[in-house]
């Protein structure tokens, strides 16, 4: 067994690892009761999943074709840094406009300091 | 067999990609709906990871960083639009 095939199994398992990271991801986006708990979901694993991906096709790249690819350095790094920012404001634009937790939910941390039941939108009263 | 986990990983990106298309329709609240969204551009990304390996050309790359700022700055723009009402805020004066 040459170096060469090792090195594809590499690639391989990690693209399949991360699609089906992918896969668990969207299962949890359909399958959990509110949204926080599905940007806690959708956020970690798909960022794992697509790290996973990226990693590999960057080590075919570099196996087979001998090519650096600084471009998907930057693609993994980008997204590293971009998706739990992004489900980080997502779910605080759900908190201050009163979506509901999950009914079976028993702490709300939150509740006392942004008095969440008479938050009104402030900004679009200048209209 | 490196060809077919290529094809069976284009495979079940799709096949997320479907499942959060889901969401998207059926999500009871806006934030539900921008989140899928959201989780389709990353698996957007994926698959043209696994495409241009698949193809073996590096053609595809700036795709990746385009669709990442993209997905980044949309989601952005709405969590703003539904927190506040507005995307970019006036001056005071």
């Amino acid at each position: 067994m040459s170096g060469n095939e090792i090195s594809y199994a590499i690639i391989g398992f990690l693209i399949i690892t991360g699609s089906l990271f992918s896969l668990i991801s969207a299962i949890g986006l359909i399958r959990l009761p509110d949204i926080y708990t599905r940007s806690h979901a959708a956020t970690k694993s798909s960022t794992l999943g697509i790290i996973c991906v990226l990693t590999g096709s960057f080590i075919f790249f570099v196996i087979d074709q001998s090519y650096v690819s600084a471009r998907l350095i930057l693609g993994i790094i980008f997204v590293f840094l971009t998706a739990p920012v992004a489900g980080h404001l997502i779910c605080r634009a759900a908190y201050r406009t009163n979506v509901p937790l999950w009914d079976k939910s028993v702490q709300d941390d939150l509740r006392h300091i942004l008095k969440r039941d008479d938050y009104n939108h402030k900004s679009t009263e200048f209209e | 067999m490196f060809e077919l986990l290529i094809k069976m990983a284009a495979i079940i990106l799709s096949v997320s990609i479907l499942i959060s298309t889901y969401r998207v329709f059926k999500g009871p609240t806006m934030p539900d709906r921008v989140i899928a969204l959201d989780i389709i551009g990353i698996n957007i990304i994926a698959l043209v990871g696994v495409v241009s390996v698949w193809l073996s050309t590096q053609a595809f790359l700036e795709v990746i960083l385009l669709i990442g700022i993209l997905a980044f700055i949309g989601t952005i723009s709405f969590s703003k639009f539904i927190e506040r009402g507005v995307v970019i805020e006036r001056k005071r004066d």
